[in-house]
């Protein structure tokens, strides 16, 4: 079992990654349309962008819900400890994804009397949900006081500058991956307001990577040794470099007109500051002190549902992908099923 | 009781379940009637079927949407407030709600976009495809909620190591005695649920003279329903109950209010229980009646509460009384069953307008018996959490009154609000009923887009706005 015991957590955490990333590039467009609703004031464009994520939403969110079971799955000390640390953030994101979520349904149904009580509803859900997401990434981060394997902090613990900063970085994050999602999905007037927000959200999320990128080393004395030791320095270079890269490839197609690769860029921005975050983390689950072996369930927990995961999980991603393909193609005013 | 961080996570736990558990037993029936209704209308092409389809998909969404927002409060509430039950029950709980992610979740949520998009918009094989996968969803994750529930309730197949449950045998986890009742007894509530909601609804209609081919067809689909499973759910229910006496003998004294289990119990039909005491006040009862239905013998004896020490007894009046509270609503369901079955084969259903004058109003009942039933259940489980192993108290996380009070307080005031006008919604779509769409063929009607599936406005407009206008 001992070769098991070391291989399995490493799966388990590489399943989470997925999660993760799928959650982040998923929901993120959606919420980051609803943080970008006000922006646009007719009823005719808030139906055009609600319609082009109302099929995928709840599909979407459900990998917040993989996430957060996958922990308990492999990982159940580790949730059991993360939970109560961040316990406020955790239940306000809640809170702010039904105000969302139900917006979806409600904003139809409540026409035309009381359907823009639902659109503040879902502007303002998205945009809490965002912010507390960011402050439980930023919490965790930042470390998580435990003793004798249990939580041992303070209840607001996380409210902190740097967990702060992460919510607020992670607001603009979503908003351009909704921008350019909405460049993708639409024509005329909305797609070329999206255009413009994508160009001015840009800038503010690479200086906002920036500062996290900074603030965490200085912040964190085992992620500085990660980053600026040497050889690590060079072998990690690539990452921040091929940010750049991503970063430019963006900027010069939102500027060229072109509709599909602002969208591919950001989400190869988003991955390359999820695995900048890997990096700086690895091997810890609850930073600073359990590892995702120390934190991992009994091989009999993880295989079982390792094997669930080997069938299940290439079908989800087949029909997930069967969806979008089959809502392909741009969203016109008028379409909608309500 | 006293205003401790525990009470405030199980009031917050139990105020979070009970508005949860409302929305998915509605769409578990209902996933499955609509894709019935699609498969009808597919084979006869009879128009009002599609209508009708059509109809209760938009409740569905509108419900569907609220299961799944007030789910996810629950999955990660097992964190947030028991983080003890999650260190110690991890290993076994995780991965049962691992697998309902994995094979439920995510077909639910995303073939509910093509179900609700698909109308006149994707092949009907597919639609219907879609309809049946979302209903497949919704059993799915019943199957594994409830694995996890039972397990909770009659754990088996793990062994204990400094206090953390470890999985032996996952067939003997999944399948753990008290998990096939369970199953069959809530899956068969869920069905009967929704049932009496349609046939409610369909005998509105009737007695409003609107929609009559439509509320003909909810009537005979949720009255057969109902018909065969309310007497079905009596034997479900009694089988689930010996097999409760079996594992939580504890749950049975308290549900019968029976304290000494030296004689015979009787069947009490009303009483106050003395938990001080140790007995029933003004107690009306059938002597013999518990022995003679628990144990087929009135001279049978089960365990009384006193044979159990004070501190490993449930609460006994809420279990009582919620107990009461179900098995009367479902000989309710029963009779209402019965005498629709005899009417309709007597060819007088539709015209007796005093039982669907009744019937119209019986949509509660459902929800109603399925959180007593809830409430018995686990309430019957105290003071564990999960049987034997783990106690409630010993469960919770580190977390202050303070905090959870916060939390409380929002969870009410968001979800009472929030859902309540969810529920008015449904209403006001069930007031407004299936109007012929206008994307059926109509699209030459003044003011509509002529384009197939447009006018999401003007459809949503025309499906909302108050009856009569």
């Amino acid at each position: 079992m001992g070769d098991m015991t070391y291989w399995l957590p490493v799966v388990w955490a590489a399943i989470l990654v997925v999660a993760v990333a799928a959650y982040v590039i998923l929901d993120g467009f959606d919420l980051g349309l609803g943080i970008l609703f006000p922006f646009y004031k007719t009823e005719e464009h808030r139906d055009v962008m609600m319609n082009t994520v109302a099929p995928f939403w709840d599909g979407n969110e459900t990998w917040l819900v993989l996430g957060g079971v996958g922990v308990l799955v492999a990982f159940p000390m580790a949730y059991a400890i993360i939970m109560p640390a961040v316990y406020l953030p955790i239940i306000i994101m809640l809170l702010a994804l039904i105000f969302r979520g139900v917006a979806f349904e409600f904003r139809w149904v409540a026409k035309p009397d009381h359907h823009s009580v639902w659109d503040v509803a879902f502007a303002g859900g998205s945009i809490v949900a965002t912010f507390a997401q960011g402050v439980v990434l930023g919490g965790i981060l930042q470390g998580i006081t435990v003793e004798n394997n249990a939580f041992a902090g303070g209840a607001l613990d996380w409210l902190r500058p740097f967990p702060i900063f992460i919510g607020l970085a992670l607001i603009a994050g979503y908003a351009l991956l909704g921008a350019t999602w909405l460049l993708m999905r639409t024509e005329g007037e909305v797609a070329s307001r999206a255009r413009e927000q994508a160009k001015a959200l840009l800038p503010i999320v690479l200086v906002a990577m920036g500062i996290v990128s900074l603030w965490t080393p200085l912040a964190t004395e085992h992620v500085a040794e990660v980053w600026f030791s040497w050889p690590n320095i060079l072998y990690l270079s690539p990452v921040p470099i091929l940010t750049a890269f991503a970063a430019w490839i963006c900027w010069r197609s939102l500027v060229t007109g072109d509709e599909l690769t602002p969208f591919i860029a950001t989400i190869a921005l988003f991955m390359l500051g999820l695995i900048g975050l890997g990096i700086s983390n690895i091997p810890y689950l609850v930073p600073p002190s359990i590892t995702f072996w120390q934190a991992a369930a009994p091989p009999e927990s993880q295989i079982f549902t390792l094997v669930g995961v080997m069938i299940m999980l290439p079908l989800i991603l087949g029909y997930t992908i069967f969806n979008y393909w089959t809502f392909r193609g741009k969203v016109r005013p008028g379409e909608g099923y309500h | 009781m006293e205003l401790d961080a525990l009470f405030l996570a199980r009031l917050q736990f139990a105020f979070t379940v009970a508005f949860h558990i409302i929305f998915p037993t509605f769409t578990i029936g209902l996933a499955a009637f609509i894709a019935t209704l699609m498969i009808r209308w597919h084979w006869t092409k009879r128009d009002y079927l599609y209508q009708l389809a059509r109809f209760w998909t938009k409740i569905f969404a509108v419900s569907f949407a609220m299961g799944v927002v007030s789910g996810i409060v629950l999955s990660y509430q097992f964190g947030t407030n028991w983080s003890e039950f999650s260190h110690r029950a991890g290993n076994i709980i995780g991965p049962l709600l691992g697998y309902e992610v994995l094979t439920a979740f995510f077909l639910e949520a995303t073939f509910l976009g093509i179900l609700l998009f698909g109308w006149n918009r994707f092949p009907p094989k597919l639609h219907i495809t879609a309809a049946i996968l979302v209903a497949v969803g919704t059993s799915l994750s019943a199957f594994w909620i409830l694995a996890a529930n039972s397990w909770m309730h009659t754990p088996t197949g793990h062994v204990m190591k400094d206090g953390i449950a470890s999985p032996v045998d996952w067939w003997a986890i999944i399948f753990n005695p008290s998990f096939p009742y369970r199953f069959s007894h809530m899956f068969t509530a869920a069905f009967l649920t929704t049932s009496l909601v349609v046939l409610a609804v369909g005998a509105r209609y009737l007695m409003a003279r609107v929609y009559i081919e439509e509320a003909k067809t909810m009537i005979r689909m949720g009255l057969g329903m109902v018909a065969i499973l309310a007497p079905l759910q009596l034997i479900i229910g009694d089988m689930h109950g010996l097999n409760t006496l079996e594992h939580q003998p504890a749950k049975i004294a308290a549900m019968e209010a029976h304290w000494d289990g030296s004689k015979p119990g009787a069947l009490v039909l009303f009483a106050l229980p003395n938990q001080a005491e140790e007995r029933n006040d003004y107690e009306i009862s059938i002597p013999r009646g518990a022995s003679w239905v628990l144990r087929h013998d009135p001279d049978g004896l089960f365990p009384g509460l006193k044979d159990f020490k004070p501190e490993d007894r449930p609460p006994v009046t809420p279990v009582f009384f919620a107990f009461r509270a179900m098995v009367g609503i479902g000989l309710l369901m029963i009779a209402i069953g019965f005498v629709g079955a005899w009417l309709w084969y007597r060819g007088r259903l539709f015209e007796s307008r005093w039982y669907l004058g009744f019937v119209q109003h019986c949509w509660p009942l459902g929800f109603i018996a399925i959180l007593a039933g809830w409430w018995v259940t686990e309430t019957g489980r105290q003071p564990w959490l999960v049987q034997g192993i783990l106690r409630t108290a010993d469960g919770v996380s580190p977390i202050g009154l303070t905090t959870v009070l916060t939390s409380l307080i929002l969870f009410v005031l968001v979800y009472s609000s929030v859902f309540s006008v969810g529920i008015y919604y449904i209403n006001r779509l069930i007031a407004k009923g299936p109007q012929p769409s206008i994307i059926s063929g109509d699209e030459t009607a003044p003011g509509v887009p002529s384009r197939p599936l447009s006018g999401a406005t003007g459809a949503a407009r025309e499906a909302t706005t108050e009856s009569g206008q």
